[in-house]
């Protein structure tokens, strides 16, 4: 890592790139937002999600889980534990952004999937700040801004089974699971943690189902040591 | 109650962040906590879509959602972007509902 100041075309080419990803990204806030308050949860807080959860994937989990008649704790759960990951990506940043006080603290927020891959390629300190702040930044309004266009309209049309929105939930899920399923293992624990998941259903509380699926990661991770990823 | 999980899965996704950038990488970056972290979306997602789509309260059923993801899975082959896969999986259930 150097302190090598930033060629000013290097640099626009950069925030170029980063707004592309911050507006594509950005506008799943409108499913965001639709499905939160199909799955019964009021505007103001599908929006108090994306301001103060801001990951997405953690988002979607904890409405899911309400939606399927979950206690809200449960839903919680299952939002952190899919947070985990973005400690590790803050373990990666980390030595490349060098932030710290404020601008760490502030910086943390915006510490998701898509900032992290726009800041973690660079070869320079400057570089990967303006990657993973304009990214995450961008993201962060337009994703917001979203969620409450997404909740106002999924409240105006009433039940949201008949636009199929409930469908929704499961399609989003998947599209966030579509590119983690590279390799052997990680399908077969796809398989094996629906699987654990269908089977609970009738005989654990709603939200508990999910959460068991988790120690198949567990158990995976501790039987295919030394295995390559 | 919903109010209760708000608030606490923000504080706790924030401080998850944080430790990230915090925590000296030695800490955390072995093997098998690396390999956990990386399986744990996998596991829950699709645990989410499981039962997402299946489950009825505590019945399993397969209904208009299933065709949803039918078509999802379609979608995602052909590269389509989230919102058209996450919107067409909704259409096709819908007009499912309709016929």
């Amino acid at each position: 890592m150097t302190d090598a100041p930033l060629d000013p075309r290097e640099r626009s080419a950069i925030i170029r790139d980063s707004l592309g990803v911050g507006v594509a990204t950005g506008a799943y806030g409108v499913g965001f937002g639709a499905v939160s308050v199909a799955a019964g949860l009021s505007v103001a807080q599908t929006c108090a999600l994306s301001l103060l959860v801001f990951t997405g994937a953690s988002q979607f989990a904890l409405v899911g889980v309400v939606a399927a008649g979950g206690a809200p704790i449960s839903g919680a759960l299952t939002a952190l534990l899919l947070g985990t990951r973005n400690t590790l990506y803050g373990l990666r940043m980390a030595p490349l952004l060098r932030f710290t006080g404020w601008r760490r603290a502030t910086a943390a927020h915006v510490l998701i999937d898509e900032s992290t891959a726009m800041g973690v390629t660079r070869e320079t300190t400057e570089a990967a700040r303006v990657g993973f702040l304009t990214t995450g930044v961008s993201i962060f309004v337009l994703w917001n801004l979203a969620t409450f266009l997404g909740a106002v309209a999924g409240n105006a049309i009433g039940d949201p089974r008949r636009y199929g929105l409930d469908a929704a939930v499961g399609a989003a899920f998947l599209a966030l699971l579509w590119p983690r399923l590279h390799g052997r293992r990680n399908q077969l624990v796809a398989v094996a943690a629906a699987a654990v998941a269908l089977a609970t259903v009738p005989v654990v509380p709603a939200g508990v189902p999910v959460l068991a699926a988790a120690a198949v990661a567990l158990l995976a991770g501790l039987l295919t040591r030394g295995e390559p990823a | 109650m919903i109010w209760v999980a708000i608030v606490a899965a923000g504080i706790g996704c924030y401080l998850l962040k944080l430790a990230g950038l915090s925590v000296p990488p030695r800490v955390l970056e072995r093997p098998l906590v690396e390999r956990v972290a990386d399986l744990i979306p996998v596991a829950l997602l699709a645990a989410l879509i499981a039962v997402q789509v299946c489950a009825r309260g505590h019945e399993l059923v397969v209904d208009a959602r299933a065709l949803g993801l039918g078509v999802a899975v379609v979608l995602l082959l052909l590269r389509a972007p989230f919102l058209v896969v996450v919107f067409g999986a909704a259409l096709v259930a819908a007009l499912v509902r309709l016929a």
